[in-house]
């Protein structure tokens, strides 16, 4: 998978877990708390998504490291490939 | 028999609603907690359940129409009078949700989770923000071919479907409901709850600042020893510590009706999520004290998908006996709730942070939650409210207990 496959990949699972944000309107280097309220339940669920989709498991240290599109690429890519 | 199946209310701030779809068909079955019929209201599209077994003779109210609640919506073939009480479920003029004989009764089934999850996956993927726009543009959602993830409609979709040209002229667009704008319908409906909870309950407050370095440890090494599905949140832990400080002493959690307050049988904690166009809706995590904390986290996490995507069940909204408000994310120190008529009690948390605390004759740093309680003094005074604060920060500091 490249990076703009990752980056779409992402994107829908952000908004599979937050049916409420519009995948369209994401700025891919603001982060996702800033852009639409990313909460501590919606970061859980998104490690989770993570993890069942990609095979990703995000210990919650590395939390921080997931919070906007352009970070999760950086971080997400080479543990997948 | 034949039976009125009539709108529920969900909750003391709804008055009317339009039912969107129907998940039945005259001559179909209806089991009890069955998913009936999707609901517009304020707070989203409700999936709405019925509490009778039986035949299906009439559907009365079409896709569409805009009813109060109370209205009888379908007419069923009951085959005893054991579900004639249930019938006038919300039938109550109050509008003020499920009597207690009717709301526990969907949670007390197993079935149920499992059971109510077959309906709603054949619905419209719509996100509330493009429905919304679609109401206001007049714009019929089923017709359209959504290009969100998953083929959900977009709001995007709902404005390219309004820009194409229509085959055939229709009327005029009625005008939009009344705040039909982002959060506009939903924030009337609060400020109505709780313009009501001001003017009727004589709210009481307190507040305890319990020293919870302890728990955030043992849940951080509890979330890095746990497959990521069974990671907690801090409010989960907060959740079941409630819920069992309600089990222990009573005049927390139940209903102020027609005068008089009973404790409900069930416990079931609301949880106040915040949606993302504004507003707020308090779904219940239902049974709340009865659940190990991994289920409680399973089921608060679907709930709080749900309450956002706008895909709640009518009893979820009916049914809370108590609410918790964590405020925590948006770093404040405390909240000082008000309650949710029926209920009686409302609790709040601000954000956890670290500051000095005594311990030992010597200021040390400590994380630190501020626990608040807006309570009911025609049922508790604060001296009761000060031990039912002190029994949650109790099981709160044992989380290995909950």
């Amino acid at each position: 998978m490249n990076r703009e496959e990752l980056a779409r990949r992402i994107l829908e699972l952000v908004t599979e877990i937050a049916p409420d944000v519009d995948a369209a309107t994401v700025i891919p280097g603001i982060d996702f708390r800033d852009q639409f309220d990313f909460d501590s339940m919606d970061t859980l669920n998104f490690a989770i998504a993570l993890h069942r989709e990609l095979g990703v498991e995000v210990p919650e240290a590395d939390y921080a490291k997931l919070a906007s599109l352009d970070k999760c690429v950086g971080y997400l890519s080479p543990r997948l490939n | 028999m034949l039976s009125e199946f009539r709108l529920p209310a969900l909750g003391a701030d709804m008055d009317d609603g339009t039912i969107l779809e129907w998940h039945i068909v005259p001559g179909a079955s209806v089991k009890r907690g069955d998913v009936v019929a999707v609901v517009e209201t304020d707070k989203g599209a409700i999936d709405v359940e019925i509490f009778m077994d039986g035949i299906v003779r009439e559907i009365v109210v079409a896709p569409g129409t805009r009813i109060p609640v109370g209205t009888v919506v379908a007419l069923i073939e009951t085959e005893d009078a054991a579900a004639a009480p249930v019938a006038t479920l919300a039938g109550e003029s109050g509008g003020e949700g499920l009597t207690p004989a009717a709301a526990p009764a969907p949670a007390e089934e197993g079935r149920r989770e499992g059971g109510s999850t077959a309906a709603p996956s054949d619905r419209l993927k719509i996100s509330p923000a493009a429905r919304r726009r679609a109401r206001a543009l007049d714009v019929d959602v089923a017709a359209l071919h959504g290009t969100g993830p998953g083929g959900a409609i977009t709001v995007e979709d709902v404005e390219q479907a309004r820009a194409a040209p229509k085959p055939s002229p229709t009327p005029p667009p009625p005008p939009p409901p009344a705040g039909a704008g982002e959060g506009g319908g939903m924030r009337d409906a609060i400020a109505a709850a709780m313009s009501r909870s001001k003017r009727e309950i004589p709210h009481y407050y307190l507040s305890t600042t319990v020293d919870v370095t302890a728990t955030t440890e043992w849940l951080t090494a509890h979330n890095a020893a746990v497959p990521v599905t069974q990671r907690l949140l801090f409010a989960a832990l907060l959740v079941k510590s409630i819920a069992l400080a309600c089990r222990e002493l009573p005049g927390f959690s139940g209903f102020h009706r027609e005068g008089r307050y009973e404790d409900s049988p069930a416990v079931h904690v609301g949880v106040a999520v915040a949606l993302r166009g504004g507003g707020l809706v308090a779904p219940a995590i239902m049974d709340t004290a009865d659940k190990p904390l991994t289920t409680l986290m399973d089921d608060f996490r679907a709930l709080v998908t749900r309450a956002r995507a706008g895909r709640l069940r009518a009893s979820e909204l009916a049914a809370p006996t108590i609410i918790l408000t964590s405020l925590g994310e948006a770093s404040v120190d405390a909240v000082f709730p008000i309650i949710q008529p029926p209920q009686v009690a409302i609790v709040g948390a601000g954000a956890i942070a670290e500051r000095p605390w005594v311990v030992d004759g010597k200021v040390v740093p400590r994380q630190l939650l501020t626990l608040s309680l807006g309570a009911d003094h025609r049922v508790t005074d604060g001296r009761l409210g000060a031990q039912f604060l002190a029994r949650i920060a109790a099981r709160l500091l044992e989380p290995a207990s909950l």
